[in-house]
């Protein structure tokens, strides 16, 4: 039994087995995107648990002859369903793999009790993994093994949300036709954090990758409440060719009780560079890597990671086709519109760049 | 902030200098005849070929090569906005101003230039080499002249019954002239394609700065610069030497540091005298090579100071014995230098500008050898040969007692030449005391005393009045100045926070230790490790280069030799600060920030 899949080992044929969320992350691990470490349990995991011990027949008797439009109804007899499986023992093979897994990820995150995201990565014969998104539940901070294995009951029990069930009851699917991947992965513990574009927004250059940076967690950049450090970075050459280190006021950091919170910076933090030259340069490769694997400019987030090595700590958190230059229709440059050589020579000698507006 | 800089004719002539004015001829020189013309202009000092005091003979390179350039834009090439670079001498530093074009002309000069320049770009590797086979046969003829004492009579067969009818007296002074003629030959040789070579450059460079705002400097200079150039070839030379004393076990014969020793080991076995054999052939051509711009008689020349390559080659002997094998990765700069090229091209939009990329790049790739390789044919070889034949000229005036030693010849400018010459050529005629021994002694005293007082003087990097933007497109190119570059002399170089900012010459990051080497004899005071402060550098100081982490000059653009074989090197370097040497110390912790063009002082 394959119980558990690192999100490098993924390979095409494993995506029913792991589901839509696992797989991307699989697959954007394989394209050298490094998204924050982790594995999956698979839907093998789930299967042995759940024949273990006959949960088809608890599920036929909760949901003989429900009504979809009796809300009472559907929710209790899900919260039934939902105790069942949190109740449920997971396969002791299944169950020592997910807790070998979670150690190993602590080891590689040098943190004992890694703090991890806990999140449904579901998968059906029946119908797109889209009908399903949002609909299963996620977990965030989870410390310790034995909350993970808490944590990954209630993912499949959330197989069963009121929504989830209605739904699959007005579609005709099958019920035993959905199973449940779960993810774990590490949460990021953003020393500095922010955006990156594979242009520069301010003029479209497309050799560039402008970059945002502020400490801690992004939030603040992506709000716009914090003036971030701006860095333009050459696509081809990694030349940092331009830096603007701005006074960031605040912070946002990691509270004790693994909450979010907003902190005052003195001077010398607030004006001090949030990002080195090394990781500037990682994020642009990363930028780089991310758009030419999705084909198109990208605009992602990204953050340094507290706990992994030098070298790794870059992950990227999200990654979205840029929309602003991207529909443009492309225009010749200005230098490609003289017919012949000998006019652009003698146009670039009678308008000298240094003369240009820049 | 002042919006000018001093006028010419307020700088005042250093204490010992008095009288400097007599080692120039006067249409070099700031005069009250066209006070008004030059006062009205702006003249910055040219650090990058002459950052030191020219002496009276020297000043002849200075004036050949700016007559050159100019005589290309102007009258050859009909360069459309530029005409030439007005050159004068200030307390014995070069100062230059370009001249540009008459606007109404521009029309007619646009139909002539595109006719003119179109040719040498459709011809351009016929014409090159030919070139080639003109440069060459150039450094023949110079070869050829020879200064001999007059003979106390002429030879019977060959002079006299020859019926050739000239003797030696006419032949020492027909060969001074024709040192002379080819010396300008040579300069008017090296601006036959440079310019045309720098606007193709500048086509490209604009065109993706257009395509690319943001697009480093350095990446459009890398897609351009050729893999193996002749510029590098003395270098690789001494690797090749290196290595080969390594592998033929000579390699000993180096380690007591002084030439006369190793030679004498290196005779005493058949691989030591094969090790030799070798070396001479290396030495002709590329060994013809000033350890300066090859613009001073003083700069050495390591085929005559041959312990100079013969310390590069016991440093690479002694990188070989730690293991690093000396090797250019040829393959490897290649494949970089396509890999830049496929990436950039792909981040283009349309087909029209990916044609265009390649047409300009290709056209770039053409022109560009001229310019990387024409430095090390002209300004070191041939002038290799002009120095040296210049001190052998002045050699036969010591034994007659014009002078105490053959350098006195640079003291004396090159029309004062032809009228020693003369006075000889008399004396040894009639014969009769030659006047010269009364009278040369004591000027060439006083020159060296004004040399000294006015090297001691630091030149203003820019003279007069700066227009609102530089726009001369060789300007900025070859010297680095721009309407930056003069704003930040203006506020004297070093900004608030203690920074120079100059050109993003070669990139990286490094902190570290200074030193600042202001001749080239300097240059063997640098230590392992340390960053090379200097006026400028020159293409044949490479050998430290493995030594050194940085470079910052005074002085340079981006195309500036220094700057081509920083980045060969791989080293950092910003050039172009106009206050490097004046403002680092030796000593002092500095970093310096090639990528960004910036300089920051530690301590």
């Amino acid at each position: 039994m394959t119980a558990v899949m690192w999100f490098e080992g993924y390979w095409d044929g494993m995506k029913a087995e792991v589901g839509g969320k696992a797989a991307s992350l699989g697959e954007m691990t394989g394209a050298g995107l490094p998204v924050p470490p982790g594995f999956a349990l698979t839907t093998t995991a789930f299967r042995a648990s759940r024949d273990a011990c006959d949960l088809d027949a608890t599920l036929a008797r909760l949901l003989y002859e429900l009504d979809v439009n009796d809300m009472a109804m559907v929710s209790e007899r899900c919260e039934a369903i939902r105790q069942e499986i949190r109740a449920m023992p997971i396969d002791p093979i299944a169950e020592q793999a997910l807790r070998s897994a979670y150690e190993e990820l602590g080891r590689r995150c040098n943190t004992v009790d890694v703090p991890v995201a806990v999140r449904s990565s579901a998968t059906s014969e029946d119908s797109p993994d889209a009908s399903f998104a949002g609909e299963h539940d996620t977990y965030l901070w989870v410390r310790g093994a034995d909350n993970v294995v808490d944590a990954v009951r209630r993912c499949w029990a959330s197989l069963f949300t009121d929504r989830a069930t209605c739904y699959r009851v007005e579609m005709g699917y099958e019920h035993r036709s959905v199973e449940m991947s779960v993810v774990v992965q590490k949460m990021v513990r953003p020393i500095a954090a922010g955006v990156a574009f594979t242009l520069n927004p301010a003029d479209g250059d497309r050799s560039t990758v402008a970059i945002d940076s502020a400490w801690g967690f992004g939030e603040g950049v992506v709000s716009g409440e914090i003036t971030p450090d701006n860095y333009l970075v050459d696509k081809v050459l990694f030349e940092i060719s331009k830096r603007k280190v701005s006074r960031k006021e605040v912070e946002f950091r990691l509270s004790d009780h693994d909450t979010v919170e907003k902190v005052e910076l003195d001077d010398e933090r607030g004006s001090a560079p949030s990002v080195t030259d090394a990781q500037l340069k990682s994020i642009a490769r990363l930028a780089r890597t991310a758009e030419k694997h999705y084909r198109c400019p990208q605009d992602i987030e990204w953050a340094v990671d507290a706990d992994l090595l030098d070298g790794v700590n870059i992950v990227l958190l999200q990654a979205r086709p840029e929309t602003v230059w991207s529909k443009k229709v492309p225009t010749p440059s200005a230098g490609a519109a003289h017919g012949d050589m000998m006019s652009s020579i003698v146009s670039t000698l009678m308008n000298p760049l240094s003369s240009r507006s820049t | 902030m002042a919006d000018r800089f001093p006028s010419p004719f307020d700088i005042p002539t250093p204490e010992g200098a008095e009288g400097w004015q007599d080692m120039y001829v006067y249409s070099s020189l700031f005069s009250e005849a066209r006070h008004d013309y030059e006062d009205s202009l702006f003249w910055f000092q040219d650090g990058v070929h002459w950052p030191q005091v020219l002496t009276p003979w020297d000043a002849t390179f200075f004036e050949f090569a700016l007559a050159s350039l100019s005589q290309y834009n102007t009258r050859h090439l009909q360069v459309p906005p530029a005409n030439g670079i007005a050159f004068r001498i200030l307390n014995g530093y070069g100062y230059l101003t370009p001249v540009p074009a008459d606007p109404e002309q521009i029309e007619a000069r646009v139909a002539n230039f595109m006719d003119r320049a179109g040719f040498y770009f459709m011809n351009w590797d016929d014409l090159y080499d030919k070139w080639m086979v003109k440069i060459r046969g150039l450094v023949q003829e110079l070869e050829a002249v020879n200064f001999d004492p007059l003979p106390e009579i002429e030879d019977a067969d060959e002079v006299v019954k020859s019926g050739s009818g000239l003797g030696s007296g006419y032949r020492i002074q027909e060969n001074y002239r024709t040192l002379i003629d080819l010396g300008l030959k040579l300069w008017n040789y090296h601006f036959e394609f440079l310019n045309l070579g720098y606007a193709a450059y500048l086509d490209f460079f604009g065109f993706c700065k257009t395509a690319f705002p943001n697009i480093p400097d350095l990446a459009i200079a890398k897609m351009v610069a050729g893999v193996e150039v002749d510029l590098f070839r003395p270098d690789e030379e001494l690797k090749r030497l290196a290595r080969l004393a390594v592998d033929s076990g000579v390699a000993d014969a180096f380690a007591s540091g002084d030439v006369d020793t190793t030679c004498q080991i290196l005779k005493g076995s058949s691989a030591g005298e094969a090790w030799i054999a070798s070396f001479q052939e290396s030495a002709e051509p590329w060994f013809n090579f000033s350890t300066g711009s090859g613009f001073y008689h003083a700069d050495k020349i390591w085929i005559e100071n041959v312990e100079v390559p013969f310390g590069f080659i016991s440093n690479y002997i002694g990188k070989l014995r730690e293991g690093d094998d000396l090797a250019r990765p040829m393959e490897a700069i290649r494949a970089e230098r396509d890999r830049m090229v496929n990436e950039y091209s792909e981040l283009l939009l349309t087909d029209e500008d990916r044609e265009a990329f390649n047409g300009k790049l290709g056209l770039a790739r053409v022109v560009f050898p001229y310019v990387e390789n024409h430095n090390f044919y002209v300004e070191h070889w041939s002038h290799s040969v002009i120095w040296r034949k210049m001190r052998q000229l002045g050699e036969v005036f010591v034994k007659e007692g014009f002078w105490a030693d053959a350098n006195d010849i640079f003291y004396l400018k090159r029309t004062e030449v032809e009228d020693a010459l003369w006075d000889y050529y008399v004396s040894w005629a009639t014969p009769e005391p030659a006047a010269g021994p009364g009278r040369w002694p004591a000027i060439v005293k006083k020159r060296q005393d004004i040399c000294a007082a006015l090297a001691k003087w630091k030149p203003a990097p820019a003279l007069g009045v700066p227009p609102e933007v530089i726009t001369e497109p060789f300007t900025v190119m070859l010297w680095g100045i721009t309407s930056e570059s003069t704003k930040a002399w203006l506020g004297g170089g070093e900004g608030a926070d203690g920074e120079l900012r100059g050109m993003a010459a070669s990139a990286g990051v490094v902190e570290g230790i200074a030193r600042v080497i202001l001749t080239p004899d300097q240059i063997g005071e640098m230590q392992q490790g340390e960053i090379l402060v200097a006026p400028l550098t020159a293409p044949s100081w490479a050998p430290i280069f493995g030594k050194i982490q940085a470079t910052v000059t005074d002085t340079g653009g981006m195309m500036s030799h220094a700057a081509i074989v920083c980045r060969e090197y791989g080293l950092p370097a910003v050039t172009g600060t106009g206050f490097a040497t004046a403002t680092i110390k030796t000593g002092q912790r500095i970093r310096v920030d090639g990528s960004n063009g910036v300089v920051t002082l530690l301590d």
